[in-house]
């Protein structure tokens, strides 16, 4: 067993009183016996009494038995190492700030600590320096003034005659490195790699590293230095070198053909792939070997670094195609560390143009992953099928049957994994398998999946249907199985289909939808179901006609396990249930109008006297509901029963189909959620009567249907208004006949009207949705992305507008993708931003996988002559972006 | 590149923690809190990879305590394990058997460490026996100023 911690082997002893070899205790114990002789010859009266020792505070806290205890030890400590910092205790610092770190790792403020850290690591001793500088990076933030103050110490221990002191200023500097910083200390830390020392040379390679990643335009003065770094022998400064070119060739592609073309007397592809057949050809080092692996840190950050060399670069990629080949066949893989080679080899294979035997062989391995014992394998590969998918996706097809079974994986990252790839995985073909799993992943998922996933769902749907039965039942069952975590968007498309299917197909919709709706009315599971029970009262109100005739019988409802679950109901049976869900209290406003209208428009689907009566009972009771929206529409219905009767049968008819889907989704989920295209005019008679009389529903449609963002289903005033820019999205395409006149005509007259109403009102056509993201605000200037959804493609168009009193210069955007995104940038409209100015800078961002974009950007520009670097990652773009 | 890393016992206590990256104190702690609660939560048959937030949490337990990485997404994970396993090997051999008192007691150490295998978030030193050289000619050095200072203090030298 390769681990060396056995819980057998963990002492519960206090450490002093382990017997085991410990070289720290030995010192600790040299030091111990030294400071007692210290405090015992020493006079007392030369200082102040000596600090309690780092070991017996932890024993101290350790001892509390309460948080309260706890808290009272480290309070008093804390008072008196404060008072030892004000009166310049330098003897005991380095002792009060090692006790003071420990405190802070328990979780207590040590801020006041910073500036003593800072006075050790300028003291001469070496002791006083690693504790000092261990101090500043656990204490120092960057965004506070002392930060700086740490430069001009760093500066001199950079230039020691120590390498250990060189080393600590280092790693210091790489750890909390700020712009400013890296900046000022650049310059030494290029002198530094150039080091003979190997031990100070890897530590300023990864420094330079750090240093690029915060600065990227300190990259240039590197380039000289770097490149001499792959001809060491040392595997520190060669993993370093590597880590180093790697983030170089990353950042700029000018710089990547920088290494390609010129590395000096040795190119860069063939030197690497020399080092990587040293390590695999060269016989057992003890010193780099992991279980039988030759330094697979190195390897693993060469292959990575071929992989970047290699991406759409044939000569490269040939170059390297046979080293890729012996580490696939070569390496051990009955261990971890031989499968982490095999990952990255892998990987660079799929990413680079490689031979296709060689790709096969990749596919194969990953086939052997997804089948491994080892859970961490088995994500991985899971992992990597995904970034693959596209390149190959016959290939991954293959192991379909393996991936659909980690879906019943108990844990959530493998599971979350193998759900993406499901979906990457649906085609034409398998859609109904696929599917009919992906339904029993969903009925069973986690909350945080449902939404995702169920909107994945629809969509494949819709795009792979095999027929319009299959769809409208595999849309029925999402409703079913995803409960409220369905996305709002998700009802008005199923409305939208099932008003688009033919008669038949949309009695049998509503006949499916009664069952549900039945089962879930009585079973009292309502609540869980709201947007099913939306979808199921749009229909019913629309096709109750037909569910309740005896046509119906004609239809068969046998699902696919063979089962006919339905009966027809009887009129009063249907209202009943209506009752029974409006009655509720748990269901929200949105749902109870969905039901209300259905309700109001049954009343000319059914013909029975006692339905009628009750419909109109039910409708009654509404005009005194709490709720201001649904008793405005219980009055106006009930209105539709005295003195407008006459105009019931006209504006209760039924909805014309609907058309453009597609275009429907792509408008801002809020715009949809309100109320669906179904809750037409028919209940609005006084507007009606208003648009008849000269129509002052113009300017008011105007002026509410234009805050899209604000309309929302719950708020009272503006359901007409959701109403209109329903209808809007509805019958987008029809003539829009002399609207007035025909308010009498009864055939289709609610539509008509409002098709005058929009065909009047042009601005009501709205862009595209677009959704903008805040990136980055800071000195006055503000970077907007506003994103543009297109299937593969999304546009992002950058705006950076400056409210700074003075003018910003040499502006510069530039932004990053991971690697399964490709990023097209266009020029921007300017590098000069005047205030209130505005630069603007089109992004398109390629994204097959359909996974959320995360961007990570950078803006440098300068006001006033001073030079600004700013860096972001934006991540909360919406995540159906690419869909 | 690694963007922290974390050491923290079964039941929660932290023991050790490394930022690579500039966050404010408080989110530092808000991050340490959830993450510790989330993992902790997690089966000992379960995977050890974690997508959380933006990064990818690698983590992986030793005896009674959590070695906690957080990756960038493009880090190789089983590779995470094996570093979190070299620095595990790292303690073992400076500390003769290592158990978590070593490393609350020695804490100071355990980030020394830490520090000569890890710069900026980046592996710096792939063999042991290195790593372990710098540590002991650092504690060589501490020793002789104590030595040195302790003379001082009693007047030889």
């Amino acid at each position: 067993m390769a681990y060396p911690m056995y819980e057998v082997d963990w002492s519960v002893l206090p450490p002093e009183q382990n017997r085991r070899f410990n070289p720290a205790f030995n010192i600790a114990t040299i030091k111990q016996v030294v400071n007692e002789a210290i405090e015992r010859v020493a006079p007392v009266s030369v200082r102040m009494q000596t600090p309690t020792r780092l070991r017996d505070l932890i024993r101290q806290i350790r001892a509390a038995r309460t948080a309260a205890e706890e808290r009272s030890v480290v309070n008093k400590e804390c008072a008196y190492i404060r008072s030892t910092f004000r009166e310049e205790d330098s003897v005991w610092r380095c002792r009060n700030i090692a006790k003071l770190l420990y405190i802070h790792m328990l979780g207590y403020p040590a801020h006041f600590g910073q500036l003593e850290c800072l006075k050790l690591i300028a003291s001469p001793r070496f002791t006083d320096k690693r504790v000092g500088y261990l101090g500043a990076m656990l204490l120092l933030d960057e965004r506070q003034d002392v930060h700086l103050l740490i430069t001009n110490c760093l500066k001199n221990d950079l230039n020691s005659n120590t390498q250990f002191v060189v080393g600590l200023a280092l790693c210091t500097l790489g750890a909390i490195a700020s712009p400013e910083m890296a900046r000022d200390l650049a310059s030494e830390v290029e002198r530094l790699i150039k080091s003979p020392n190997a031990y100070i040379k890897k530590k300023a390679a990864l420094c330079a590293f750090r240093i690029i990643r915060r600065v990227p335009d300190l990259m240039e003065m590197f380039l000289p230095a770097t490149r001499s770094l792959l001809t060491e022998k040392n595997h520190g400064v060669l993993i370093t070198g590597v880590t180093l070119i790697t983030e170089m060739c990353e950042n700029s592609p000018d710089t990547l053909n920088h290494f390609k073309k010129e590395s000096g007397q040795r190119e860069i592809v063939p030197n690497l792939v020399r080092i990587l057949k040293n390590l695999i050809l060269a016989g057992y080092s003890p010193e780099h070997d992991v279980s039988g692996v030759s330094d697979p840190f190195l390897q693993v950050k060469i292959l990575r670094l071929l992989r970047i060399l290699g991406k759409n670069d044939a000569e490269a990629s040939e170059a390297m195609n046979d080293i890729l080949a012996q580490v696939a066949t070569n390496t051990e893989t009955s261990k971890n560390v031989g499968n982490t080679i095999l990952y990255e080899t892998v990987l660079s294979i799929m990413d680079i143009k490689s031979e296709s035997s060689l790709r096969v062989l990749a596919i194969n391995i990953l086939g052997r992953f997804l089948l491994n014992n080892d859970k961490n394998i088995r994500y991985v590969a899971l992992n990597t099928l995904l970034r693959t998918v596209h390149v190959d996706t016959s290939a991954v097809q293959r192991h379909r049957t393996t991936i659909l079974e980690c879906l019943k994986d108990p844990d959530v990252s493998i599971r979350r994994r193998a759900m993406e790839l499901s979906f990457a995985l649906i085609n034409g073909q398998n859609i109904r398998a696929m599917m009919k799993e992906l339904l029993s992943f969903l009925e069973r998922s986690d909350a945080e999946f449902k939404a995702h996933c169920s909107s994945a769902m629809v969509l494949a749907a819709e795009r792979y249907a095999p027929s319009s039965k299959w769809h409208l039942d595999t849309l029925f069952q999402v409703l079913l199985k995803a409960g409220n975590y369905l996305r709002d968007d998700t009802v008005s498309n199923t409305i939208q289909i099932v008003s688009a299917a033919p008669g038949e197909r949309q009695a049998y919709a509503s006949m499916r939808l009664w069952t549900s709706l039945e089962r879930s009315a009585v079973s009292a599971d309502a609540t869980e179901k709201q947007p099913l029970i939306q979808v199921a009262a749009w229909t019913i109100g629309e096709y109750g006609d037909m569910l309740v005739s005896e046509a119906s019988n004609a239809i068969s409802m046998v699902d696919d396990d063979g089962v006919d679950d339905f009966t027809r109901p009887t009129e009063e049976y249907v209202i009943d249930i209506y009752q029974k869900l409006l009655w509720s209290t748990q269901l929200s406003i949105s749902t109870k109008e969905y039901l209300l209208l259905s309700l109001a428009k049954l009343s000319t689907r059914f013909t029975t006297r006692p339905s009628q009566d009750k419909i109109r009972v039910i409708i009654d009771t509404f005009g005194s509901h709490i709720h201001i929206e649904l008793q405005q529409r219980g009055v106006e219905l009930s209105q539709l029963y005295k003195q407008y009767a006459h105009l019931r049968p006209a504006l209760l008819e039924r909805m014309p189909p609907m058309e453009a889907a597609a275009a429907e989704r792509e408008r801002d989920d809020s715009d949809t959620e309100g109320e669906r295209p179904q809750t037409n005019v028919q209940n609005e008679q006084n507007p009606l009567l208003d648009l008849i009389n000269g129509s002052e529903l113009l300017s008011n449609g105007d002026v509410e249907h234009t805050p899209v963002a604000t309309t929302n289903n719950n708020s009272s005033t503006n359901d007409i208004l959701d109403l209109l820019s329903g209808l809007d999205l509805s019958a987008p395409s029809m003539p829009a006949p002399a609207a007035v006149s025909a308010a009498n005509n009864n055939l289709a007259a609610p539509s008509l009207l409002l098709d005058g109403l929009f065909a009047s009102e042009p601005p009501i056509a709205q862009p595209q949705a677009e959704c903008v993201v805040r990136a980055l605000e800071r000195n006055g200037v503000l970077v907007e992305l506003s994103a543009v959804r297109g299937g593969d493609t999304a546009t992002l168009t950058m705006r950076a507008r400056s409210s700074a009193a003075s003018t910003v210069t040499d502006f510069l955007f530039q932004a990053a993708v991971p690697r399964t995104f490709r990023l097209d940038m266009m020029s921007p409209s300017g590098t000069v931003l005047t205030p209130q100015g505005e630069i603007t800078q089109v992004l398109k961002i390629n994204n097959p996988s359909k996974t959320p974009l995360r961007l990570r950007i950078r803006v440098s520009y300068s006001i006033d002559g001073n030079p600004i670097l700013e860096q972001a990652e934006v991540n909360n773009f919406p995540p159906d972006l690419f869909n | 590149m690694m963007q922290f890393m974390l050491l923290f016992s079964r039941q929660g206590k932290l023991r050790l923690q490394k930022w690579y990256v500039a966050h404010p104190d408080k989110l530092k702690k808000k991050i340490t809190r959830e993450l510790i609660t989330t993992v902790l939560a997690r089966k000992p048959k379960m995977c050890s990879f974690l997508e959380w937030k933006d990064v990818k949490v690698v983590y992986k337990r030793y005896a009674s305590l959590y070695f906690c990485c957080a990756m960038e997404q493009e880090d190789n994970e089983l590779l995470t394990l094996e570093l979190i396993h070299r620095y595990v090997e790292l303690l073992d051999k400076y500390f003769g058997s290592v158990c978590e008192l070593d490393i609350i007691f020695n804490f100071e150490k355990a980030y020394f460490i830490l520090d000569e295998l890890v710069l900026g978030g980046e592996l710096q030193e792939t063999s042991k026996k290195n790593v372990l050289k710098a540590i002991a000619a650092q504690d060589l050095l501490q020793e002789d100023e104590a030595v040195d200072g302790a003379l001082r203090e009693v007047g030889l030298l």
